[in-house]
């Protein structure tokens, strides 16, 4: 049964990106390990940043989310 | 996720270790697995001075932290390289955390400018000899920490060295039998000759996601940005390779690297036999006075060179 009551529109999840600095858009709802595989981003190289705080790969990440994708990888 | 310790919301999940911690606990595993470092390779003691090699970036301030943190005399050094906008960045970095953290515990940052002494900065220097600017910039780095470490007397040098640089190091060894790179890679070298300082490697059992997680968890303020000379880099693509096969298989980096530190333990005493081989051709530089194996170290060579194309 569908619902009669539509949700209202909220456009998609601005994901910071590093290395280039870029922003990119994702439709949520979206849980962090499947944002990382859908940009292609290995768990290990990453962490994610969702407001001020670190969350772990099984989070849930909504389109009002404020999300950093951070590199962690340094060195010549 | 909830941590494996205290069951409240976890913040990071540790595949290798089969372990997620909230942010207290994360903190613990990271300072207990410097202490073992530190205790298991005899690095150094509570009543010595060990002076921390800082460049802005996460390893190096995280390093001198928890250092602080467990309660060790550790001083700094920041070499500004003068490249550009990413020298005076991750400079401010290094000041601000010296100022609002380090002083608290007592401890002092000395500067060096590579431009202030050899004229010019990294880039221009690299150009100057035909150098790789990255190969420069180590010959420099190595140099400078090391004679600031010998003539203000601290007992050792530490650098801020993951899991990641070792386990990508030892991979682009092995890749190429570079069997005397090989020997010499380990988390504590020692002060084989006069003139050279012990050198130990206190994160060496910390992953480089560990180490940036713990600088975004303790609000250090660290260089994200890319060192611009380092892009396309050889250890960037090992690390690369190795992360994708540690993202499928947590565990890979550890096993490599420790695997190989175990394999040269059982082989020989590397302290013993590194400080054979230095004591018999090392002898002090004619210019500047530290080990070398010529009769003028590469450092003072660049320099010369550095110097004559300028003039």
């Amino acid at each position: 049964m569908q619902s009669s009551q539509r949700r209202p529109y909220h456009p998609p999840m601005q994901i910071q990106l590093s290395h280039p600095a870029r922003t990119v858009e994702v439709k949520g709802p979206k849980k962090v390990k499947d944002l990382l595989r859908e940009l292609n981003l290995p768990v290990e190289a990453h962490l994610v940043i969702k407001g001020d705080d670190l969350v772990t790969e099984d989070e849930m990440l909504y389109d009002w989310d404020q999300i950093e994708i951070r590199p962690v990888i340094s060195g010549g | 996720m909830n941590c494996t310790k205290c069951k409240t919301k976890a913040v990071i999940g540790l595949s290798r270790h089969n372990a997620a911690f909230c942010k207290v606990c994360f903190n613990g595993f990271v300072h207990d697995q410097v202490a073992r470092a530190i205790k298991s390779e005899k690095m150094f003691g509570k009543d010595e001075r060990i002076l921390v090699a800082v460049s802005g970036g996460k390893d190096s301030l995280a390093l001198w932290d928890i250092l602080l943190k467990l309660g060790y005399r550790a001083d700094a050094l920041y070499v500004n390289l003068g490249i550009g906008a990413y020298s005076e960045q991750s400079h401010v970095k290094v000041t601000k955390f010296a100022e609002a953290v380090a002083a608290s515990h007592g401890a002092t940052l000395h500067l060096h400018t590579v431009e202030q002494e050899a004229g010019a900065g990294i880039k221009e220097l690299a150009q100057l000899i035909h150098r790789p600017t990255c190969s420069t910039c180590g010959t420099i780095k190595r140099y400078q920490f090391n004679r600031m470490a010998v003539e203000q007397d601290y007992d050792v040098m530490a650098t801020g060295h993951n899991l990641d640089d070792e386990a990508a190091r030892l991979l682009g060894n092995v890749l190429h039998w570079q069997e005397e790179y090989l020997n010499k890679q380990g988390p504590s070298l020692p002060a084989s000759v006069e003139g050279f300082a012990k050198k130990v490697k206190p994160l060496f059992r910390l992953s480089e996601r560990e180490l940036a997680a713990y600088a975004v968890l303790n609000r250090i303020d660290y260089i994200v940005e890319e060192c611009p000379m380092a892009k396309g880099s050889k250890m960037l693509q090992y690390k690369d390779v190795l992360n994708r096969l540690e993202t499928e298989s947590p565990g890979t980096k550890q096993t490599f690297y420790w695997g190989f530190l175990e394999k040269q333990r059982a082989k020989q005493p590397m302290a013993t036999t590194m400080t054979e081989k230095d004591r018999a051709v090392l002898h002090p530089c004619a210019s500047c006075s530290q080990p070398t194996t010529a009769e003028i170290c590469s450092y003072c060579k660049m320099m010369a060179r550095a110097k004559a194309h300028s003039a």
